[in-house]
């Protein structure tokens, strides 16, 4: 196998690395590379900060490696490799009525990304994480195979979901699909004037999905004014969707400054009419919005931006109201702002999810936004939150023990499966995680 | 559809890529080569992905034998039989210059193999009074290089021997589509310096397939190759020779 010098970076592009990497484009390809010079496996490189980056080292590119193995169409359940994307799963069985059942914010993760980040979609308070849908995963530990069930390897298991593939490589996956009615939404949209009520809207939308858009450029009574998105799949005729666009090169820094985030956002807001609105789009629409602008992330320039997510318990929803205060007041934001309501489903010692609000947004990489998320991480920490390893690019060791409990258990099985540490990866490195304290 | 389509060289990532376009149309397909578990696998998704049918079976260019049965498991479909080759193999040049035993083989996979599945083929499409053959084969076989031009040798062999095939098929109704891939991002090139402007796996699929709708004869895909190889074939030969492009 050929090794190619790359330079690459995840979405947030204020991270990079330069490493080696191979791309098998078969499974026996991957077995010897596994077994000769193990490395991490990275996809779509969709995470935003450095999960995905073994500067320096080794990794092995999976997306060659993304075929539909079997379906089961009584149960639901398909095989798939672990290079194949979320959104084209969706889109090649949703028209005969299954879908995977967590779709996250972009189609273009990999289902192996979507394992070891255990993702969550718009609908978490209904379905919880991706991991709870998976049935089995084939790892490969040193070119061994090892099928890993939640039932037979509970602990493998729990440390491989959320696991930031440090319990091997991941070959292959069955997923439990959902049955759906078809491939298309009814979305409606709803202005919502005011943080207080944007709860309340959350707590009491029994849709399927749900997601809010926050104004996070609004401050005083407009704080916390927004949209909330609600949307239940439907059938229907599907018009054709129109084609990708790109942004075809680094933005200039003043692109998303104050001014033009503050104008983009009232006009967002106001997009949607004061009664708010119901229409029927191809579900790709509302699960990927921003996947019909490819590139989207050098909108932030050459300098890249951070997504600060973070989740809180439900009791603690007026730290995020304080957080959303600081990021207003800072005039730092950018359109992308996202309040949801989440359940308590996980699957992974490492997962995200908490029952509670998750909010995110993202700031363009500059040094008072660095500092932001670094009192924002804080909160995060007093409130007894935590914040998403899929998004940070900041954060340090100290944080993280106490964000997540169960690290010690996730340490035991990732010593065990990768003694050597063949599979470590920046972020590891940067949040010492596969250290005890 | 209830077109069957032959892929000889099913595992390579330009026959995945036009295997799964083929299947979500709702062709059958037969992906012939030499790895049977990785053709499992594609086939696997074939079908998942709505093909009619999707088998593999073992074929090696270097062994006609294998040749026969591929014919015969397509001539149990009804409709139009097409097929697509996608075999061939490139040796470092340096390596052929060590060994130049290894031209036999490299013949033989890029064009010699081929052309004898095909000539068994034309009766089988000449019969139905229809039917497309993709023949891929090379800019490389445009011009003889320093650097690959044992390859680019056997590629030029198979593009006049699909150019005969197209006047031979054309009279019974069969076309011939020549396509003259640049580089493409496949395993071939992964890591391989000089490579510039290449173009994914899938976006020559579509344009082969393209190209297959419309009869075209001889494309170049990415299209900018037509004219990249035009001002290379006129580079007259005294100062070509002297030139290491």
């Amino acid at each position: 196998m050929r090794w190619k010098k790359t330079e690459y970076s995840g979405w947030g592009r204020a991270l990079r690395a330069s490493a080696e990497m191979a791309r098998p484009e078969r499974q026996s390809m991957l077995a010897q590379l596994c077994a000769e010079t193990p490395a991490p496996a990275v996809g779509m490189l969709r995470s935003y900060g450095d999960s995905a980056l073994n500067g320096g080292g080794r990794a092995i590119d999976m997306t060659r490696l993304n075929r539909i193995l079997s379906f089961d169409d009584e149960t639901g359940v398909v095989e798939v490799e672990a290079g194949v994307n979320i959104g084209d799963l969706g889109t090649a069985f949703a028209a005969r009525g299954w879908i995977p059942p967590v779709m996250p914010g972009t189609g273009f993760a990999t289902i192996g990304g979507c394992i070891a980040n255990d993702v969550h979609g718009k609908n978490h308070h209904v379905v919880g994480s991706f991991g709870q849908h998976v049935s089995e995963i084939t790892l490969l530990q040193d070119g061994r195979k090892k099928t890993v069930t939640a039932a037979r390897n509970a602990d493998l298991f729990r440390a491989t979901v959320g696991g930031l593939g440090q319990t091997g490589v991941i070959a292959s996956a069955k997923i439990t699909m959902m049955p759906c009615k078809g491939d298309m939404m009814v979305l409606t949209e709803r202005r919502v004037d005011g943080w207080d009520e944007f709860l309340v809207a959350l707590d009491s939308a029994r849709s399927d999905y749900t997601v809010g858009w926050i104004d996070a450029t609004a401050r005083g009574t407009n704080l916390g004014r927004g949209i909330l998105e609600e949307g239940e799949i439907t059938s229907g005729v599907s018009p054709s969707t129109g084609k990708a666009k790109e942004v075809p090169f680094n933005a200039p820094h003043w692109a998303l400054s104050a001014p033009v985030v503050r104008a983009f956002n009232a006009a967002y807001f106001r997009r949607v009419p004061a009664g708010g609105r119901t229409s029927v789009k191809p579900i790709t629409a509302p699960f990927f919005p921003l996947d019909k602008i490819h590139n989207w992330n050098r909108l932030y320039g050459k300098r890249g931006f951070h997504q600060f997510q973070c989740v809180v318990p439900v009791a603690q929803a007026d730290v995020l109201r304080r957080m959303l205060e600081r990021i207003a007041n800072s005039g730092l934001a950018s359109p992308l702002a996202v309040l949801k309501r989440m359940g308590d489903g996980r699957a992974g010692y490492l997962s995200f999810p908490m029952e509670g609000y998750t909010l995110a947004v993202d700031f363009p990489n500059r040094p008072a936004a660095v500092a932001l998320i670094g009192e924002l991480e804080r909160m995060t920490a007093q409130a007894g939150g935590r914040i998403y390893f899929a998004k940070d690019a900041l954060s340090g060791p100290e944080n993280v023990r106490e964000m997540y409990p169960e690290h010690g258990k996730w340490l035991k099985a990732v010593e065990k499966a990768d003694p050597q540490g063949a599979l470590a990866t920046d972020i590891v490195r940067r949040l010492k995680l596969r250290q005890a304290t | 559809m209830n077109d069957t389509w032959i892929l000889l060289g099913a595992t390579s990532s330009m026959a995945r890529a036009m295997a799964r376009q083929l299947a979500v149309r709702g062709d059958g397909i037969i992906l012939a080569g030499r790895d049977m578990d990785d053709m499992k696998r594609t086939a696997a998704d074939c079908r998942a992905r709505g093909a009619r049918f999707a088998e593999p079976i073992r074929f090696d260019a270097r062994k006609p034998e294998t040749f026969t049965a591929v014919i015969k498991r397509a001539e149990q479909e009804d409709g139009m039989i097409n097929a697509a080759v996608f075999v061939g193999s490139m040796p470092e040049q340096s390596a052929i210059d060590a060994d130049p035993a290894l031209i036999a083989g490299t013949v033989t996979d890029s064009f010699t193999g081929p052309a004898e599945f095909l000539q068994r083929l034309a009766p089988v499409i000449e019969a139905r009074g229809g039917g497309t053959v993709v023949g891929v084969g090379s800019v490389a076989g445009d011009r003889g290089r320093i650097g690959n031009y044992v390859y680019g040798a056997a590629k030029a062999g198979f593009h006049t021997y699909l150019s005969g095939l197209r006047n031979r098929l054309t009279r019974s109704g069969g076309h011939v589509v020549t396509v003259k891939p640049g580089f493409v991002d496949t395993a071939m090139t992964w890591g391989l310096d000089g490579m510039f402007l290449v173009a994914p796996p899938e976006k020559v699929a579509r344009d082969v397939l393209n190209a297959v709708a419309k009869k075209k004869n001889v494309i170049y895909t990415p299209f900018f190759w037509r004219y990249i190889m035009l001002i290379i074939r006129s580079v007259p030969e005294f100062i070509f020779k002297k030139l290491s492009v």
